[in-house]
């Protein structure tokens, strides 16, 4: 289990003045401090670490944030921000003395422009949202991380998620054009705007992914692009997970960049599929689901084109669909991946990591190994064109003894992630999950510079306790 | 002025080290090619990166090259090239600008974080900045970033870095995000619309499902100025489409059907099209202007008024990219033609991009953060830099 770091006395002290003091700033409704109405705000996606909180605020606009701010700087209070709480790192998990600053009442579309190809949206807005809001148009918002209907961009701002497209689309950082933030004292700041280029620091780059270490984000602009006239996937499926690696290096290598390069090791391919009865292969060791994007006719040349090359690789099958039913299919089973995991064990941990898609074979390989050691099943699925990892490792959350293996099986696995020369988180953030890790990543020298920049915007470390950088050796003891 | 001109990174960590034991300012270049781009630094020494030169990592398969924060933009551009690769953030060769000979690095060019014509389909260079070795103000060593495209582990100092022009650390090596050069080009041309027109014919070509990677708008005066545009005759207001062959012929073909409003466009074939760009992206029709260069952006269909404003001003010469979301303007190198660009830019940015230097030490050269945010931007470079040893006033007068 990850340390949880020892409450603030004097603050626990004063919870019913703090409460009554955010109850001066924020409508009735915006205050939550009742056990039983704070416990749905105990965990997040990670949902084997839970906390109940001091209090949870539901501010509905950038001043009540920037109010509440400014009351919690000056009275000492710690600030967990949350959006639609799916952080599979812990980022939005509450302290027992903190005050969470729910941003799901911001929910409104502010802007729309379609000239100037962007869209100005309060944080709490999803990130599906954005793209319905402007779909009618024929526009989208790019990243489309597996969470889509659910998180909101304020949480993706701060993650900076990615998602299956983000190969050809970037991820939310590329997508990014402004924000409006609240600091730890209080003050509302615009960052950016409408305009493509900042001149000076280019602090929007290093607010996104901080996982709310620096500011509060309230709005966000965001680009919205024009879709294309069509996409089309298509299946490979192989004999090793060797040959299928090989085969996405060639792809890549002959110029083509699909809009969607994922891949699944046999355990995903067999959960999938009796999920989602979406035909694939299960007498295939992996399975690459490719998306290229375009009118038919330029479909159907890319489609050709990507065949001929998977076919140098001794496919064990190959299916490109026909129509736009066809290619939902083929989709159907790897968006399901979660849930069809979910089905055949009680519990999994989805672990997020990149690798140099060179060494995915060899990766793979190793998390093999590790499974049978730790007699636990993994199934592996893949941003193949990107590096990005997500061993599904299943345990039984009933049996701590399960669950603790299955902690140090995934950290076995990010520390591999890195030893290769990837890193250990892609899109899914810090947050506490991987925070007692970041040793394995970055010397003590960068993170100490790291946390002076985090000191820079919040000299106080109220906001978003103990995620992301370890807690010091010298954890304060109780009182 | 004595210059250091470490050859590994070892060399840097101890003339960074040195220097702020001493306290002693420096002035962090490459080859200075970008020297008169923004503010003059005082400081007796100069720290170049130049020698630390050469390609450490290049995995065409995976999109990545790694290379010394000194090593020429050019030898990288022909190393991926050779792989049919490209930095597809086409950051602009500025040596014919700044009549500068020493060739720039690719330390410089992330340093300055400029981006060419497909900064609107393809993101800006800081985009395609996968991980960054650099030594900060203390002489210590820190790493952002890696070598895998997708990375959110800690805070992202490499887009912290890229852009800060030497003033939070010096960087001595650089990943780069590369990606396939497309097999062709294609460029639509749409003659004698007024900059307002222009706007919005781009805006519907960037709106299309076509997927442009390029839009800009020459005034007359300003596409004669270009080989492969002068022979149109008046302003030229132009949409790119860079893919493979079928798909370039198809697109530009639906286009110009969808621009039909605008005028008969014209097609640029591939060749004509790719120097068109290229002086595009190295501001060739202003390179021969006396007296000052800024660089605007703003929402693109703010450009035109831009473009009013200051030739209502002073006697501009001006061109459009980015769909009018990027200006290049010239103008005298007065505090009052100044004033006016910045009047005119209103909430979008400002670079101050060429001037004598008493223009450039006496002017904001970029816009002045608002009062949270300058406070935290001292905060931020005190966390590099506590000594303030690092490029002293490159970007901001004291900081």
């Amino acid at each position: 289990m990850i340390a949880q770091p020892e409450p603030k006395r004097t603050v626990m002290a004063r919870r019913d003045i703090i409460v009554a003091g955010l109850r001066d700033l924020l409508p009735e409704t915006g205050v939550i401090a009742e056990a039983i109405r704070l416990k749905p705000y105990e965990t997040d996606g990670l949902s084997a670490y839970r906390q109940v909180p001091l209090a949870v605020v539901l501010p509905e606009t950038t001043e009540q944030v920037a109010a509440v701010m400014a009351f919690c700087h000056h009275e000492g209070v710690r600030v967990v921000p949350r959006g639609a709480g799916t952080s599979l790192s812990g980022g939005a998990l509450p302290m027992e003395d903190s005050v969470v600053l729910g941003l799901m009442r911001m929910n409104r579309i502010l802007d729309i422009d379609y000239a100037d190809r962007c869209a100005v949206v309060q944080a709490g807005v999803t990130n599906i949202g954005i793209t319905q809001a402007v779909q009618g148009e024929g526009f989208f918002y790019a990243p489309d991380p597996s969470s889509q209907l659910a998180c909101m961009i304020g949480g993706n701002v701060n993650m900076n998620s990615g998602g299956a497209h983000c190969l050809r689309y970037g991820v939310t950082a590329n997508n990014l054009l402004g924000l409006r933030v609240v600091t730890a004292e209080g003050e509302v700041m615009e960052i950016g705007g409408a305009h493509m280029d900042a001149a000076g620091y280019d602090w929007l780059g290093l607010l996104t992914g901080s996982e709310g270490q620096l500011v509060v984000v309230t709005e966000v602009t965001v680009r919205i692009l024009r879709g294309p006239e069509g996409a089309r996937a298509m299946l490979a499926a192989f004999k090793s997970n060797e040959v299928a690696g090989a085969c996405v290096d060639a792809i890549i290598g002959s110029g083509i960049i699909p809009v969607a390069l994922e891949f699944m090791d046999r355990p995903a391919i067999h959960a999938c599929e009796a999920f989602a009865h979406a035909g694939y292969p299960l007498d295939a060791e992996a399975l690459l689901i490719i998306e290229v994007e375009g009118s038919l006719t330029e479909q159907d040349y890319y489609l050709d084109r990507i065949r001929e090359i998977c076919g140098r690789f001794d496919p064990v099958s190959m299916k490109v669909s026909q129509s736009a039913e066809e290619s939902l299919a083929i989709w159907k089973g790897r968006k399901g991946a979660f849930g069809a995991v979910g089905r055949i064990s009680p519990d999994y941990l989805c672990m997020d990591g990149t690798i140099p898609t060179s060494r995915l074979a060899d990766v793979l390989g190793r998390i093999g190994e590790m499974s049978a050691a730790y007699g636990l099943q993994v199934a592996n699925i893949f941003h193949a064109g990107d590096g990005n990892l997500h061993p599904l490792i299943m345990f039984d959350a009933n049996d701590p003894a399960s669950f603790h293996k299955a902690e140090t099986f995934g950290a076995d696995i990010l520390k591999l992630c890195v030893e290769v020369g990837g890193c250990l988180t892609g899109e899914h953030g810090v947050g506490i999950e991987k925070r007692d890790l970041m040793g394995v990543q970055f010397t003590e020298i960068e993170l100490e510079q790291q946390r002076r920049i985090k000191s820079a915007f919040d000299p106080g470390w109220l906001l978003n306790p103990s995620k992301v950088f370890p807690l010091k050796a010298e954890l304060p003891k109780a009182a | 002025m004595s210059e250091i001109v470490p050859t590994d990174a070892a060399g840097v960590v101890a003339a960074v080290a040195e220097a702020y034991a001493t306290g002693t300012p420096i002035a962090v270049a490459g080859n200075a090619s970008k020297a008169g781009l923004l503010r003059p630094v005082q400081a007796a020494r100069t720290l170049s990166t130049r020698g630390l030169s050469g390609i450490s990592l290049y995995s065409p398969q995976e999109l990545v090259m790694a290379a010394g924060a000194g090593t020429p933009v050019a030898e990288i551009a022909a190393a991926a090239a050779a792989k049919g690769q490209h930095i597809i953030s086409e950051p602009p060769d500025l040596s014919a600008f700044y009549g500068t000979s020493g060739p720039a690095t690719l330390g410089g060019m992330v340093a300055a974080n400029l981006s060419g014509p497909r900064r609107v389909m393809w993101g800006a260079t800081r985009d395609h900045v996968l991980g960054v070795t650099a030594v900060n103000g203390m002489g210590e060593t820190i790493r952002s970033g890696g070598r895998v495209l997708k990375n959110v582990t800690g805070l992202d100092l490499c887009k912290l870095l890229t852009g800060s022009y030497g003033t939070l650390a010096v960087m001595t090596e650089i990943t780069l995000k590369v990606l396939p050069v497309p097999e062709r080009r294609g460029t639509l041309v749409l003659k004698g619309l007024e900059p307002g027109r222009a706007v919005k014919a781009l805006a519907a070509a960037l709106g299309s499902p076509y997927a442009v990677s390029g839009a800009a708008h020459l005034p007359a005066a300003m596409a004669a100025r270009v080989p492969a545009l002068a022979w149109l005759g008046g302003s030229v207001t132009l949409a790119r489409i860079e893919d493979f062959a079928p798909a370039v012929a198809y697109r530009t073909e639906r286009l110009k059907v969808e621009l039909a409003g605008y005028g008969a466009a014209e097609l640029l074939d591939d060749g004509a099209s790719t120097s068109a760009w290229a002086a595009i992206r190295d501001v060739v029709p202003l390179v021969s202007e006396a007296g000052a260069v800024w660089r605007v952006s703003v929402r693109p269909s703010a450009g035109p008024a831009v473009a009013e404003a200051v030739a209502r001003a002073f006697d501009a010469a001006w061109f459009m990219d980015w769909g009018g979301g990027l200006l290049w303007i010239a103008g005298p190198a007065t505090e009052e033609a100044h004033a006016a660009v910045v009047q005119a830019a209103g909430t979008g940015a400002w670079t101050l991009m060429r001037a004598p230097e008493t223009l450039r030490a006496a002017v904001a050269v970029v816009p002045p953060e608002p009062a949270p945010l300058a406070r935290i931007a001292r905060n931020v470079k005190a966390a590099f830099d506590p000594k303030g040893i690092l490029n002293p006033g490159r970007m901001v007068a004291g900081l």
